[in-house]
């Protein structure tokens, strides 16, 4: 279970603070399916980022199975459970997606077998890829898709995804809604966090929080917040995303 | 093959991925002596009349053959220079593999300067692989200054693997290249150094022939104080392709200095390069850190994958 109290977060700029979250709790019970939406500049990749360990908050307690993670670090958190799928992937030159998935699974002797039942699960054909560089070469979508595969091998506690939909076409974006009804079917003790204007994914939810201007503004049951926010710009159809 | 000791049998492996004695042809060098020899029906070495260093012929045709010529230095004080000639027949299609270890626990420097000049006929394959390793923990230096020349014959090619990775405190790297009509030549050079160590590699390829094709491609990574140069030139006389690359991680207080250039002398010389310096992204870092890896951890992994 994780637990966010009072958490708020703020950065200095040309000598003004400018707070991004303000006093956000919040509680991400075990088995749970929580997707937070919100406009552009709400302060959701944020709050995952103060999640996962990369910014700390300025004031407020983060709490992992009753522990206090407020003061823990990135890889801390992780090696306790906690993993975080990026909103824009990461590059490496030289490391293969067999790398990344061994690092991920710990286990540095990964078959390549093992390592294509992961990439098979985000629809990429196994084979062509497992000893592909993480560079350039991949484009986007692949790059997306390879860091999710990435993340769903790491089993986690907590798994956060910082708006999975984003530079994803809208084949894999079927796929990607598919991914996750998975993900929630075969939670078993863990929970997931996801950072999402989806409709598609929305409506999977258990919970559904909204945050505006840092602050959260409802809370409550998929089903009820849902048909709050359906068409507006919380909660948009995969076609609707893209024309924005 | 005479016995050799322990240290020498480390800095073999580490230079030549051996373990024993290879198949096919060598000639194995420790502390500036000859130390095994064998040759092939098709791979001949003979040692130059006036003992600067060995000839090393491969008749036409040659399949799937390979040499060895790995050089290991283990007293302190050495300072030694080896011309070696390789004649590459038409069609003969092998791998060499060459490489110094130096161990160095003494007071003095210690130098291997290799001239390695190969000559390859119309349509040989060359795989090169050279690889040099320092270590010891004397004050004396350990310093390799290695220079390649190939000349290419029409539609030859050869693939040079260039490895420096650790232990070398100065190196001063010098590849030249000619490729007649059709040749084709692939570097992938690799280098890192730390300490206050310091190497300079420089390339020069001409493409003198139709269609000759050159890619030179370097990742190199400087830690601590050290410095590095790379300085590559391609040069194109005729209708062909040249590419040069140096890609690089600088780290702590080290410094690179990357001086591509290019020289058109025909209208259907197609060159390029491409430079980039810069350290690790912070992105990467926090990437490999949610997976559970310290930062320290993080590191090795990018920098072992970088210069893979």
């Amino acid at each position: 279970m994780l637990e966010l109290k009072n958490i708020s977060f703020s950065v200095e700029e040309d000598g003004k603070r400018i707070e991004i979250l303000k006093d956000i709790s919040l509680t991400v019970e075990d088995r749970k399916f929580i997707v937070i939406t919100g406009p552009n500049g709400s302060g959701k990749s944020t709050l995952a980022r103060i999640v996962a360990g990369i910014e700390k908050p300025t004031a407020g307690q983060i709490l992992l199975d009753g522990e206090d993670i407020t003061e823990k670090s990135i890889t801390e958190r992780a090696r306790m459970g906690v993993a975080f799928a990026f909103q824009q992937p990461v590059r490496f030159k030289g490391l293969e997606v067999i790398d990344l998935l061994r690092l991920a699974t710990g286990n540095k002797t990964l078959s390549a077998n093992a390592a294509c039942d992961f990439l098979s699960e985000v629809g990429l054909c196994a084979r062509d890829y497992i000893h592909r560089e993480v560079n350039s070469s991949l484009s986007g979508g692949e790059l997306k898709r390879i860091e999710i595969a990435t993340v769903m091998a790491r089993k986690a506690r907590l798994t956060l995804f910082d708006e999975p939909e984003a530079g994803i076409d809208l084949w894999s974006f079927q796929n990607l809604t598919r991914i996750f009804k998975q993900l929630r079917d075969n939670i078993a003790d863990s929970s997931i966090l996801i950072i999402s204007h989806q409709e598609r994914i929305l409506s999977i939810a258990d919970e559904i929080v909204v945050l505006v201007n840092g602050r959260i503004e409802k809370h409550g049951a998929a089903q009820d917040i849902l048909k709050e926010i359906t068409g507006t710009q919380f909660a948009v159809a995969p076609c609707g995303r893209m024309e924005m | 093959m005479l016995p050799m000791d322990a240290v020498q049998k480390r800095l073999l492996a580490e230079v030549a991925d051996l373990h024993d004695v290879p198949m096919g042809a060598y000639n194995f060098r420790a502390n500036s002596k000859a130390v095994g020899r064998h040759t092939t029906a098709n791979i001949d070495i003979q040692s130059k009349p006036d003992g600067t260093g060995i000839d090393i012929h491969i008749k036409p045709g040659t399949k799937n053959e390979s040499v060895h010529i790995p050089v290991v230095l283990s007293q302190s004080g050495i300072k030694e220079t080896v011309y070696n000639d390789f004649y590459v027949g038409e069609d003969a299609d092998v791998v060499i593999v060459a490489g110094c270890g130096i161990d160095n626990c003494g007071t003095q420097d210690s130098e291997h300067d290799g001239v390695h000049r190969f000559f390859l006929e119309k349509g040989a394959k060359v795989k090169y692989v050279e690889k040099h390793y320092g270590s010891g923990t004397g004050d004396g230096k350990r310093i390799l200054n290695p220079v390649t020349e190939a000349t290419l014959a029409e539609n030859s090619s050869m693939e040079m693997e260039m490895v420096q990775i650790k232990g070398v405190d100065s190196t001063n790297r010098m590849t030249r290249a000619s490729l007649a009509a059709g040749a084709r030549l692939v570097v992938r050079e690799r280098l890192m150094t730390h300490g206050a160590q310091t190497a300079t590699s420089g390339y020069k390829v001409t493409l003198d022939g139709e269609g000759a094709n050159a890619d030179v491609v370097s990742r190199s990574v400087a830690r601590d104080t050290s410095f590095q140069k790379f300085d590559a030139c391609i040069v194109g006389n005729a209708p062909g392709h040249g590419h040069t690359e140096c890609d690089s991680i600088i780290m702590d207080k080290g410094k690179i200095l990357a001086v591509p250039s290019l020289e058109a002398n025909h209208v259907d010389a197609e060159l390029i390069h491409e430079a980039a310096i810069g350290k690790i992204a912070g992105d990467q870092l926090i990437k490999l850190m949610t997976l559970g890896l310290t930062e320290q951890e993080a590191e090795e992994q990018i920098i072992n994958g970088f210069l893979k």
